[in-house]
């Protein structure tokens, strides 16, 4: 299998950059109006590198929330990053471990979508480059919104808000016309998610990693070597 | 504890998720069930993401939102590429809360 390069992963940030930017401008200018200075908005997105947790944790300050409970949310929001970097590592074939630590803090949902459905090997050559445009993208888009103090006018940026969910798709349809069985996946995944997320059992962060975890495990247990 | 407090408490939330695998797995020969685990992740993942999810991404709208992400179905599957598929999605969401 050939490598991927840092130009293949450029290109493939820039969808990424793309959904990010307006997003990101919307949560600046939410940020600015509870508050939140330019440098710390910044921070939240440099730093926390989360599009929902950040959402979120404006939310629970403007609500008045403790410390504890933000963070606490945050790493059950964000907790399913876990599976999706388990699954991103144990693909990737590098000598040089010390980039590690900066692939891992690039993982995002998107990163992560066109990452794995990457053909190739996957090394920091084609990773850093791909997160660092997404990252990029999310970084600026904050700053421009709190900076501007506005977003997009409201039907363009009500119609974007499909844009990311409309990338996962664009994503999984070639694997899906590949093989069967990551088209069967993914609709019992997606099944077993809304379900659950209708029963409100679980916390919300905990209903999208049961899905992934329950219906991966009966994949591995059910499929076969031929088939999958 | 300040907001620059928070940010940290929450850097260290959604970083340590990410870290702790790739410090674990990484070239490291896993035992079958695992290795088809991690594999299917992506698909289950994918899907667990899409759905409910998008439905709601219209705000208001599920109607409208189903038929970005069917719009963006088709164009997917005909090779249309993410940014191609991405647009039309938009661009039909667009059109659908003008009439």
């Amino acid at each position: 299998m050939r490598a991927l390069s840092y130009k293949s992963g450029l290109m493939a940030g820039i969808p990424i950059f793309l959904g990010y930017f307006p997003v990101a401008m919307a949560f600046g200018l939410l940020a600015k109006t509870n508050g939140i200075t330019l440098g710390e908005a910044i921070g939240f997105s440099a730093l926390v590198f989360a599009g929902a947790s950040q959402f979120m944790a404006l939310n629970l300050i403007q609500s008045g929330a403790v410390f504890m409970e933000i963070v606490i949310a945050t790493l059950l929001l964000n907790f399913r990053h876990f599976l999706m970097s388990a699954s991103v590592a144990s693909r990737m074939e590098t000598k040089k471990k010390w980039t590690l630590p900066l692939v891992a803090f690039g993982i995002t949902d998107e990163t992560f979508a066109v990452a794995a459905t990457a053909e190739g090997k996957l090394n920091p050559r084609y990773l850093i480059p791909l997160e660092a445009t997404a990252y990029i993208g999310w970084v600026s888009g904050t700053a421009c919104g709190h900076i501007m103090g506005a977003a997009l006018p409201e039907i363009l940026q009500k119609s974007m808000g499909i844009g990311l969910y409309a990338m996962f798709v664009a994503i999984l349809l070639p694997s899906v016309r590949k093989t069967v069985w990551a088209g069967v996946l993914a609709g019992v995944a997606a099944l077993v998610h809304t379900g659950l997320a209708k029963m409100e059992v679980l916390p919300s962060g905990w209903n999208i990693i049961a899905a992934i975890v329950l219906v991966a495990g009966a994949g591995a247990w059910f499929i076969t070597e031929q088939e999958e | 504890m300040g907001v620059y407090g928070l940010i940290i408490g929450m850097l260290l939330a959604t970083y340590l998720p990410r870290l702790i695998p790739f410090l674990i797995l990484s070239d490291r020969p896993l035992p079958e069930f695992w290795r088809k685990f991690l594999k299917f992740i992506p698909f289950t993942a994918l899907g667990a993401l899409i759905f409910p999810g998008s439905i709601q991404a219209v705000e208001g709208e599920p109607g409208i939102a189903l038929l970005g992400v069917l719009a963006a179905g088709i164009c997917a599957w005909f090779n249309g590429g993410i940014i191609l598929s991405v647009a039309v999605a938009v661009g039909v969401v667009g059109l659908g809360l003008c009439f």
